[in-house]
């Protein structure tokens, strides 16, 4: 008998991305009976589901971010671990994007696909590093498909901050992340920088990192940036590097800081309007999301000879892929963000 | 390129002078000879390529890159320089970065059809943020928000001199500087202008406070009518004649009508104005010949330009300033009298037998053209800056209207948690319906205290009715009593109306918005 194609047994459904014999969805947009979720961003991470299968980090992400919305049956699988699910077999393998992301393997009677959920090609200090899984069909993001798109070297970003940190040492700089992943490897990279001296950070980013230290990713001296009347004194931040979300850097909860510099660490920093219109003064090109070549390399390691896309700036990569000889498709999954903080 | 292009690629994104001074200083300090003398031809507009055009810049996309996906790329990043910047696919080269004197030295000396196989070469070994300063910079459009003052203040705090001494021999050097910053490293003397038409640091006035009217000595005073145009300088020198804004830069490039006429040798101080038939025109006239770089022959007709001369530093090589006023008034009016120059005149002396009569002059002088009177003691030598005492400004008083907040934008820098550029509107009957509607006047963003500033940026987020990015549509219920110097007819304000240096005067929380102001009362006041 001839392997099917995945065409003929993965569907787009209103949910999501549907694996038919194995009766589950690969990051569901509701609440469904069974999910294969890849990482722990709530737009790929949704409350209500009924049985969710990921790795165990995910799976505490989840915990920790919807409490009893985390999925009624909860299965961690470990990298590279097989599972029989219905019909067709899964597997998880590291993505690279934040701690526990994983690109999921789905082989059903000799047919391969790989849904990559987002990932990124650079090392990081704070999750284990992308594997190219060869596979029938690659079903990738292209949050930064646009050949613009091509992230510089992050150790010379962090450089850069730390360059206007010494050249304005009578102010703070206060950085813009999302509270899972990039925090905590802009902290990672700042101690292999050498910084060793107190981080700030503002609460809501506090409880990710704790978990990230609990699964073994050291942090260093880490402080709750509670300036003003209640906590430190104001010039306890200068000369210091206070981490917040990208909605409080130049909100009032700034205002506690002494004249900071404001800074934002993402991908979308490369176009220089996107940034000025932020208020962004320092902005540090520091991504978790593949950029354009990196997109380009995977789709040539995976050697794949048809490639889906998800969500992102699909035209350009189907362009690009066609050109290059492979099967492009345009799957046009709404509900993924094309997220500010990517 | 690399200290130049971090430079330029920190100074777009920040708003504060401080900041940008701070950034500027330390690159004066780490940047080599002669690249940091030709950064800083780049920061005060002194450096063109006129072989190099935007369009060079696309055919050499073209020769790397898909047109298909360099038109989306465009599409998304809406600026030429930069997509090519960000795209361009680099091949591997063992060529280094060029330096900005190499780019400068190289590109002058290449004929126009082999610039883009030039720069071609250079756009390999650099970064994005090296190609994207590349690009600007040899097509002309940095637009980093620094001034040529800005540039030349920061000069001065790096070399601890007063920014005065660098104008007084900025018009005399030429990029890249070496001398100048030999002068500022103290490798050198100070660089002799000699016989050149170099710009001299103006003598400013103090605003005459409402406290001090009293005490005045104003027999000691010469009074004359503030003209409401700009501060220019006149420098003719060596049979070079140059017109000078008040911050130094040279402007005479839009002012053919003005130093065409200048027929002497001497430095003078003086208002330009714009003169049709005689009569001085509204500031409005003149802001159509203002910031450009020349000037067509139908705007020369119908906004003559025209300077009425106040003061005199140098009369040949002879240096006045250090006579009182009254001499050099004395040498300016002979040298008038001599050379009798077409499109300029004298600043006449307002007479006045004590402060009463000055006050009533004052008061009752509500023409478009002057914005009070300028006080300048009879004895006082012409100091650069603004030396205490000396010269007074002694404006009318402001008009005021009671306005409506519309529109709350955020702030730069410092205020960028805050709302605090406020769009006010008028009442007028709508022109169809006749419902009662608010139409914007103006927008302002000082005249409050810090204090006040928090106020109303927590009554804006209280009173929010629609966003749009930083901009925040409030109800219409916070009254501004704005103050303001004059207002004008407009034809580009939705209003028809155009208010001139706008301000808060005062906050109205005690006012019902439905009692402000009419817009038929600002019309009223246009002079």
């Amino acid at each position: 008998m001839a392997t099917p194609h995945p065409e003929s047994w993965v569907e787009v459904r209103p949910h999501g991305l549907y694996v038919v014999p194995g009766g589950f969805y690969v990051d569901p947009l509701r609440g469904v009976d069974r999910a294969v979720i890849t990482h722990g961003h709530s737009d790929h991470a949704r409350p209500g589901h009924q049985a969710v299968l990921a790795t165990a980090e995910t799976l505490a992400i989840m915990a920790h971010r919807l409490g009893d919305q985390a999925g009624r049956s909860t299965q961690a699988l470990a990298y590279g671990e097989v599972v029989r699910v219905g019909d067709v077999e899964v597997s998880l393998h590291p993505a690279g994007h934040v701690l526990g992301s994983a690109q999921v393997c789905v082989e059903y009677r000799g047919s391969r696909i790989v849904v990559s959920g987002d990932y990124k090609r650079r090392p990081d200090p704070t999750c284990a590093a992308f594997v190219p899984v060869p596979c029938d069909v690659f079903v990738t993001e292209a949050t930064f498909g646009l050949p613009v798109f091509r992230h510089p070297d992050d150790g010379g970003e962090i450089a850069r901050l730390l360059d206007s940190v010494r050249l304005f040492p009578d102010r703070c700089h206060v950085v813009g992340v999302y509270a899972l992943g990039k925090a905590q490897r802009l902290i990672g990279l700042l101690r292999r920088a050498g910084w060793d001296r107190p981080i700030y950070a503002h609460g809501a980013l506090l409880p990710m990192c704790a978990l990230y230290e609990a699964h073994g990713v050291a942090l260093g001296d880490l402080r709750p940036a509670t300036a003003g009347a209640k906590g430190l004194p104001k010039d306890e931040f200068c000369g210091g590097i206070v981490l917040a979300p990208p909605s409080a850097i130049i909100d009032r909860w700034a205002r506690r800081l002494p004249d900071p510099v404001v800074c934002m660490a993402s991908g979308w920093m490369r176009v220089r309007q996107r940034a000025r219109q932020g208020g962004v003064e320092l902005p540090l090109i520091i991504s978790d999301h593949a950029d354009w070549d990196e997109l380009l390399q995977t789709v040539d390691d995976v050697a794949a000879p048809e490639i889906w896309i998800t969500h992102g700036r699909e035209e350009a990569l189907m362009h690009a892929a066609s050109a290059r000889g492979y099967r492009a498709r345009a799957l046009s999954l709404v509900g993924y963000e094309d997220e500010g903080g990517a | 390129m690399t200290p130049f292009s971090q430079l330029l690629d920190r100074l777009i994104y920040t708003p504060a002078r401080n900041t940008k001074l701070a950034l500027i200083v330390d690159y004066f300090r780490h940047a080599p000879d002669p690249d940091r003398g030709w950064a800083l031809a780049a920061l005060t507009g002194g450096l063109t390529f006129p072989g190099v055009k935007a369009g060079a810049i696309r055919e050499l996309a073209m020769r790397r890159v898909d047109p298909v996906l360099f038109g989306w790329s465009y599409d998304y990043v809406g600026d030429l320089a930069e997509t090519t910047a960000l795209i361009w696919p680099e091949r591997r080269t063992n060529r280094a970065w060029p330096t900005l004197g190499e780019v400068v030295e190289r590109l002058r000396a290449t004929a126009r059809a082999d610039a883009a196989d030039v720069i071609e070469e250079w756009l390999d070994p650099l970064d994005a943020t090296g190609r994207w300063a590349l690009l600007k910079l040899i097509t002309g459009g940095l637009r980093v928000g620094v001034s040529a003052r800005l540039a030349k203040v920061a000069l001065a705090e790096y070399g601890r001199v007063d920014a005065a001494e660098i104008e007084e021999v900025w018009h005399g050097l030429e990029p890249p500087y070496g001398e100048l910053f030999a002068w500022l490293d103290g490798k050198a003397p100070r660089p002799d202008p000699k016989d050149k038409p170099v710009f001299r640091s103006p003598m400013l006035a103090h605003p005459l406070e409402d406290s001090e009217v009293a005490t005045l000595d104003f027999g000691a005073f010469l009074a004359e009518w503030k003209w409401d145009g700009i501060r220019v300088q006149i420098a003719s020198r060596g049979g070079q004649a140059r017109l000078y804004s008040r911050t130094g830069d040279d402007i005479g490039g839009a002012f053919p009508d003005v130093l065409d006429h200048v027929n002497f040798e001497a430095v003078l101080d003086g208002e330009l104005l714009v003169v049709l038939d005689g009569e001085v025109r509204p500031f409005n006239d003149l802001q159509q010949r203002l910031n450009r770089k020349t000037v067509t022959a139908a705007t020369l007709r119908k906004h003559p330009a025209f300077v009425r001369l106040y003061d005199i530093l140098f009369d040949r090589g002879e240096d006045l300033r250090a006579l009182p006023l009254t001499e050099r008034r004395a040498r300016l009016e002979a040298l008038m009298a001599r050379e009798a120059p077409r499109r300029m005149d004298l600043s006449e002396l307002v007479e006045f037998s004590d402060r009463g009569e000055l006050e009533r002059l004052r008061a009752d002088a509500r023409s478009s053209a002057t914005e009070g009177l300028m006080l300048k003691r009879r004895d006082a030598p012409y100091v650069a800056g603004r030396p205490k005492g000396l010269w007074y400004k002694w404006k009318r008083g402001p008009l005021t209207v009671d306005a409506v907040l519309m529109y709350a934008q955020r702030g730069h820098g410092k205020r960028s948690s805050f709302y605090s550029d406020y769009t006010f509107g008028a009442w007028r009957e709508h022109p169809q319906t006749g419902a009662p509607e608010l139409v914007p006047v103006g927008k302002a963003y000082f005249g409050f205290t810090d204090d006040e500033l928090k106020l109303i940026d927590k009554w804006v987020r209280d009173h929010t009715v629609n966003r749009f990015g930083p901009v925040r549509e409030v109800e219409h219920a916070l009254v501004f009593e704005v103050a303001f110097d004059s207002v004008h007819r407009s034809p580009r304000h939705k209003s028809g109306v155009a208010m001139r240096f706008p301000r808060i005067a005062r906050i109205r929380w005690d006012k019902p918005a439905a009692d402000a102001d009419r817009l038929e009362t600002l019309e009223g006041l246009i002079a």
